[in-house]
């Protein structure tokens, strides 16, 4: 259906947009900012803050500038004395009910009610403090998730996240009036209900409410302490995301100022998370053959295919809540990060000639659901804590701060050797459709002996921001030891976000779907659009993220995970072959079914 | 101005032996669909829940809308304090709201209605469902394909807000939505949907029985027909009356209250109070001062203050939260009288508290939140001595 063209007036300007348009975005086109809160672009409208109220000539009422479209003929005013009194009532009875201790709030200088505070409030105090008579409520019970409720605004942006992006709803609106407030399934602390951890509504709150459980001083401590080995590990998506909250625009790429800033700050050796992803590569492109060989060739029943990918932490715990039936489906493999703890203990540090109980593995992670990951029981393959300490890439911004360095200035550096090579192939893990375009550029030569036969390695089918994507390839020319694949068509998915994860495993639980492969981020975008990634976030910023990958991938020298010479030279070393005896030791692991309440 | 006398009236309860509810259904029915709704328009009847919006009008546009599915809703969450008028349609008269809820399905093409019952009145669940059943085997045995369902809330007063009722029956947290799309377009399942008040859905029945001129020749310009009034408070006569529209409130309190009443509360918590000197002036109609049927009576024993404050405890836990300048305003109303009261503000805190609540009137999402203001301003700027004191 065309859509018409409607005319009005916003501060007296003529504009004439498409009809739907709301007045938000048709006075955006006029440059004149209407404040918001309750307004993302990720989400469904809620107009619930009423900080966005404008004047429509004629009308009883203010309108909600998020939530009307425009009608012919309108006439609107974005600072008239009613909306000016009215917004700044609205700052005022938001700020009476927030627990505003600002210098000592992790969101400090982040905040979105503070920025409208420091713009519409001044003189006296009008209202009566109502904090002293709230319920403080500081939930701290997740090793990933704070949630403090005297911070909350009740924008609910962090209920529509878990429902609408993630399809999760650990996050409700409880009681209401005075009471309402925003909680878990019968006030359950946040690590006991079905919250995975992904950490999205943290990119989305507003204020200080939700934010990562951070160990920032812990991490301190251990660079400080002469008898620690600490050694940090940098996850693909934060090089093309930590200077966002250093001054750079998003789509910049930092990886070489990255390793600097590191160095700089007293880390014993910087590795890359890159590296585990290439050995990821190695481990589940082989578990994905083996499976196909025992199911095609051997019809062994107990095997189960499509295999999903088993990297994103949030969608593991998703699964273990959400469809446990499918359990069986997930590969085995371990996450990157997960990888490279269990070898950085054992095989490194031997190599090194530290003890592994006081070698210290910190992780620069998109991610906050990691930080629950590290904490899983049965992450301890080194006979350690495999993983010590989790950081987002926001902290680790914040570490870069008070270390005083100027992060613009920085010469690039190289990552230390060895577990510091990586590939193109490995960075791509950042972005929805990163893990299978890396496995099928690895899986395909193996079985093939030639490249995948797409332009320049890159797959395109299953990048960019489409919720599900689907792709085909047909083995041709299979090598002997691989002819029961010849002239198969592989059939792969790909999905971000969980509530597209949800829609992708009904379909594999009706038996509707006919995949052999399956790729899921538990967050929209992949890895760079995280939940520890830079705020704000929004469907351009995570665009300009992806971009950023794949050039990196680009500018690669090696581009395929199995010509990566270091993994080559750890499996020649100490793993010996992929799914290998050493491997399944170190680099597999198992899940567990857990209630969804 | 046009101005009427108290009168008695007694349409909605009479029960006409020769012309039974469902006799004005098939007389009715022989109609078209736009004969009545003009005849609905004629009769200048406009919804009596409170916001007074041309019931005429509504099924038009909801006619107008171009649906498969649309719905016909009655709401019956009769939550506003004083307002017991609807209870008692509910269990003397349920034949007439059954009837105008078919006709106006037949007149916009509704297929489904149904009745949202207030949860505190779901001790009339089973025999409205006796008469419900009856009624739908009646509407089967003339194959007029539309039947009638009830649904039981869940005790919240905002779900009396057309919207948030919506999202109750759709099993969702009753939260009022953004408006535009009014329910005539949007509504129940988001489809095109008139909801109409107990009361209203009853006199759309008794024009279709009687005329829209016997009946508009009932009430003022403004205000056509009669209403349904919940008499409380201070008076030797509490209940239910049905009264001509457009009375002052001098002939209201000479009836049911005495010398001594010093306020009416016209509307509930949600409406406006009337002190003694203005009883003359205040005409009681869409003119003057609307109401849904509440008129509490108060005397002299009893404290303003007190009076406001109840009205402020319950908007307080009653709003539901979503928008800021409801869920806040009402908590700072509250604390803010108590403050004066307490010494703590002084008297001008009440200044900006009534700024607060133009505020809250024109920037709420619902009329919950939009309406405080009108107990606040009316019973401060009457009794402002009894607030501070």
């Amino acid at each position: 259906m065309s859509k018409y063209m409607v005319n009005l007036k916003i501060n007296n300007i003529p504009i004439s947009v498409e009809e739907g348009t709301t007045i938000l975005d048709a006075a955006k086109r006029l440059n004149f900012h209407i404040p918001t809160l309750c307004n993302h672009p990720d989400l469904s409208v809620a107009g619930n803050c009423r900080v966005c109220v404008v004047e429509v000539k004629g009308a009883r009422l203010l309108a909600a500038s998020c939530a009307t479209p425009v009608s012919e003929g309108m006439e609107v005013f974005t600072n008239s004395e009613k909306v000016r009194i009215a917004r700044k009532h609205v700052v005022e009875l938001l700020l009476s009910e927030h627990n505003a201790d600002c210098t000592k709030c992790f969101k400090n200088g982040h905040c979105e009610l503070q920025e409208l505070a420091s713009e519409y409030r001044y003189g006296d105090h009008i209202f009566i403090d109502l904090v002293p008579f709230k319920q403080k409520f500081l939930d701290i019970s997740s090793p990933s998730i704070t949630k403090d409720t005297s911070k909350c605004i009740r924008c609910q942006r962090c209920v529509r996240t878990c429902a609408e992006l993630q399809a999760v709803s650990a996050l409700a609106v409880v009681h209401k009036g005075s009471h309402q407030t925003i909680s878990t399934f019968m006030d359950k602390p946040m690590n006991d209900v079905v919250c995975t951890n992904c950490g999205q509504c943290i990119n989305r709150c507003p204020t200080g409410a939700l934010y990562e459980r951070n160990y920032i001083e812990d991490v301190w401590n251990a660079i400080y302490d002469p008898n620690k080995f600490v050694v940090v590990q940098t996850a693909p998506a934060t090089r093309v995301a930590v200077g966002e909250d250093l001054g750079l625009e998003p789509g910049h790429r930092v990886t070489g100022k990255m390793v600097a800033a590191l160095k700089k700050m007293g880390f014993n050796k910087i590795l890359d998370t890159d590296f585990t992803a290439d050995l990821t590569i190695m481990e589940e492109g082989t578990e994905l053959l083996t499976r196909l060989k025992k199911a095609l060739v051997d019809k062994d029943e107990t095997v189960k295919l499509p295999m999903m990918t088993s990297c994103s932490p949030g969608w593991i715990k998703f699964q273990e809540h959400m469809f446990p039936d499918l359990l069986p489906n997930l590969s085995t493999c371990k996450s990157p990060q997960q990888m490279f703890g269990s070898l950085a203990k054992t095989y490194y540090a031997d190599k090194i000639n530290i003890k592994a109980e006081n070698m210290v593995v910190v992780s620069i992670m998109p991610c906050t659901a990691k930080k629950f990951e590290c904490n899983r029981p049965e992450m301890r393959d080194s006979g350690f804590k495999d993983v010590d300490y989790v950081l987002t890439t926001r902290e680790l911004a914040m570490m870069i701060k008070q270390a005083g360095i100027e992060f613009d200035k920085l010469e690039d550096q190289h990552y230390d050797s060895i577990l510091g090579e990586s590939t193109g192939a490995a960075v791509i893990f950042g972005a929805t459709g990163g893990v299978m375009e890396a496995a099928l550029r690895t899986a395909y030569e193996i079985v093939t002996g030639s490249e995948v036969p797409f332009a320049n390695l890159n797959i395109k089918p299953v990048r960019g921001m489409e919720g599900v994507k689907e792709a085909s390839i047909k083995i041709k020319n299979a090598k002997p030891e691989w002819s029961f694949l010849e002239g198969v068509e592989m059939n792969v998915a790909v999905a971000h976000g969980l509530a597209n994860a949800k829609k992708l495993m009904e379909a594999v639980s009706s038996g509707t779907a006919n995949y052999h492969f399956i790729e899921i981020m538990g967050c929209p975008g992949g890895c760079i659009g995280g939940g520890g990634q830079p705020i704000p976030t929004s469907p351009e910023i995570r665009r300009k993220r992806a971009e950023a990958i794949y050039a990196e991938d680009m500018g690669m020298d090696i581009r395929k995970s199995h010509e990566n010479p270091e993994v080559v030279e750890v499996y020649k070393d100490y793993l010996g072959h992929p799914c290998g005896h050493q491997s399944h030791e170190l680099l597999h692991t198992h899940y567990v079914e857990r209630k969804r309440y | 101005m046009e101005q009427k006398h108290l009168k008695r009236v007694d349409l909605i309860f009479e029960w006409d032996e020769k012309n039974p509810p469902i006799q004005v259904l098939d007389e009715t029915l022989q109609k078209t669909p736009d004969a009545i709704i003009l005849e609905m328009i004629d009769s200048g009847l406009k919804g009596r829940g409170g916001a007074g919006f041309p019931t005429g009008l509504k099924w038009k546009f909801t006619r107008n809308e171009d649906s498969d599915i649309k719905y016909v809703i009655c709401n019956a969450d009769e939550g506003e304090p004083g307002t017991f008028k609807d209870r008692e349609i509910l269990d003397r008269v349920p034949e007439k709201i059954f009837t105008g809820m078919a006709i106006c399905g037949y007149v916009i093409g509704a297929k489904e209605g149904y009745i949202y019952l207030r949860a505190e009145y779901n001790f009339l669940l089973k025999s409205l469902q006796q008469k419900l059943d009856k009624f739908n085997q009646q509407l089967k045995d003339r194959q007029i394909e539309f039947t009638i369902f009830l649904r039981s809330g869940s005790g919240a007063y905002v779900c009396g807000e057309e919207s948030a009722l919506f999202e109750s029956m759709e099993g969702k947290r009753g939260e009022p939505r953004n408006k535009p799309p009014y329910p005539t377009v949007a509504g129940y399942n988001s489809k095109p949907t008139v909801i109409n008040n107990v009361e209203t859905l009853v006199y759309t029945c008794e024009i279709c029985r009687m005329g829209a001129d016997k009946f508009k020749a009932l009430g003022t310009s403004d205000s056509r027909g009669s209403k349904v009034f919940s008499v409380s408070g201070d008076t030797t006569k509490p209940g239910i009356y049905e009264l001509e529209l457009g009375m002052p409130l001098k002939d209201f309190i000479d009836e049911f209250g005495d010398d001594d009443a010093k306020a009416v509360q016209v509307g509930g918590a949600s409406g406006h109070c009337v002190p003694r000197k203005k009883f003359n002036d205040t005409i009681i109609g869409f003119e003057g001062i609307p109401t849904g049927g509440s008129m509490m009576i108060f005397n002299s024993s009893r404290s303003m203050y007190n009076v406001l404050h109840d009205y402020l405890e319950f908007f307080t836990e009653e709003s539901c939260g979503q928008c800021t300048p409801c869920r806040v305003g009402c908590q700072q109303l509250l604390k803010g009288i108590e403050a004066v009261k307490k010494g703590e503000r002084p008297p001008s805190y009440l200044e900006d508290l009534k700024k607060l609540t133009l505020t809250m009137k024109i920037a709420a999402k619902c009329g919950l939140g939009q309406s405080v203001a009108n107990p606040f301003i009316s019973i401060v700027d009457n009794f402002k001595e009894e607030i501070i004191y």
